[in-house]
């Protein structure tokens, strides 16, 4: 962590793959300290600036969701490739989630349930099936982050609270040890 | 002659009835080990291995083995800590424990567990396994995804003739709890109410009572599971 302190100022990056943006929403929920978090790091690629491509090395990368399609593979690849830390925020980034509910149905059966056989399916006349080439694959399963690409710290929650989030990128940046009261940790 | 022995859990001097099992004669003693599969009026089985201490060098489950005297018993130390840690991830693992959508959730003790011994993650990977959800009774739901076989419910869920709802099904890596079909659609409100309370993961779950308490009104929100250490 020394040579971060030297740092002028550490650049962070944040994604969100098969989540539902809701730690995203956690990281705005630090509220005012918002204002501190942009004098103490710079945002690079992210949803928050919609800033689309890395533009130059990052330090702390933050991945939200776990990995449902090849997409999300692709895009946590290119953050482990360009972010010296990567942090798995929420459970499922950690374990996969709610979306990893499907992991015991077979993926004929889900996409059947999706496109064709579920109730509010109703103007699929001709039983398509989305096929167009730009979409990115179903995995068989979802999985956690860490399965795919090395994780150096994770911060579970659904969402992480606020104060577990802020309390790890504070200790992450200043070298300081981490807070961690009993009531930061939770799986829910 | 009293009944009392003397004993030492990590060096601290310890009294406590004779015979009486070490999680017991410790939580008498204000030393807080681990339960899971153990309850209180029910004959422990030493089944879910968290409450491991370690005594003459060999690990043993502190809720089947009683105290004697001069017994030096090792429990909050760091290998022995990791271990009863490592055994919470791989309930988590080996389960499909969804915590975020379980009913249980904020009341669940291996949850509480989980928050205790602070698992940001399981080191083990996850085995996401393919287990099915029992729903034929009109008043409980029994969830082998989230069961973790602990037998708190066969010792306690029983029907006026003294006959277990609930019972072992198949072996070995099959071993599911499974509810009787014919007890089970008869199952009484009080009987209902008392499984999913001794359940002490989501696997029982008492038909439209889930998600009653307001997250940060639930057992686990500000309390950790168990005393503080002294």
């Amino acid at each position: 962590m020394k040579e971060e302190q030297k740092m002028s100022k550490p650049i962070l990056a944040t994604t969100s793959l098969a989540g539902c943006f809701g730690c995203h929403m956690s990281i705005l929920d630090i509220d005012e300290r918002i204002l501190q978090l942009i004098e103490l790091v710079e945002f690079n690629k992210s949803p928050i600036n919609d800033i689309k491509t890395f533009t130059k090395a990052v330090d702390i990368g933050i991945i939200e969701g776990g990995c449902c399609n090849s997409e999300n593979v692709e895009i946590l690849k290119y953050f482990r490739k360009n972010c010296k830390i990567l942090i798995s925020i929420g459970e499922c980034a950690i374990m996969g989630g709610l979306p990893a509910l499907r992991n015991g149905i077979p993926i004929e059966e889900c996409i059947h349930e999706a496109y064709i056989g579920g109730p509010t399916v109703q103007l699929n006349k001709n039983h398509i099936l989305p096929n167009d080439d730009e979409l990115p694959m179903l995995l068989d399963r979802v999985y956690p982050c860490h399965e795919i690409v090395k994780i150096d710290y994770f911060l579970p929650g659904c969402p992480p609270q606020a104060d577990l989030i802020w309390n790890a990128l504070v200790a992450l940046i200043t070298g300081d040890p981490m807070k961690l009261p009993y009531e930061v940790i939770k799986f829910d | 002659m009293s009944n009392l022995v003397k004993f030492k859990i990590d060096g601290t001097e310890c009294m406590a009835e004779k015979g009486s099992y070490i999680v017991d004669a410790a939580l008498e003693n204000g030393i807080y080990i681990p339960t899971l599969c153990n309850m209180p009026g029910v004959k422990p089985k030493g089944a879910c291995r968290v409450c491991s201490v370690r005594i003459n060098g060999r690990l043993m489950t502190s809720c089947t083995t009683p105290v004697s005297d001069g017994m030096e018993i090792e429990s909050n130390s760091a290998d022995i800590l990791d271990l009863r840690k490592a055994i919470i991830e791989l309930m988590f693992v080996s389960g499909n424990h969804f915590c975020p959508s379980c009913e249980k959730s904020g009341n669940c003790e291996l949850q509480a567990l989980g928050y205790r011994y602070k698992m940001m993650v399981p080191r083990f990977l996850y085995d996401f396994p393919v287990r099915k959800v029992d729903a034929s009774s009109p008043k409980i739901i029994k969830d082998q995804n989230r069961c973790i076989q602990c037998k708190r419910c066969i010792k306690t869920i029983k029907d006026e003739q003294g006959r277990s709802l609930f019972a072992f099904h198949k072996r070995g890596h099959d071993l599911e709890v499974i509810l009787d079909q014919d007890l089970g659609k008869k199952i009484t409100e009080e009987l209902a109410d008392l499984a999913m309370k001794n359940c002490p993961v989501g696997s029982i779950i008492k038909k439209e009572k889930g998600f009653e308490q307001a997250i940060g009104r639930r057992m686990y929100d500000h309390q950790p599971i168990g005393i503080e250490d002294k």
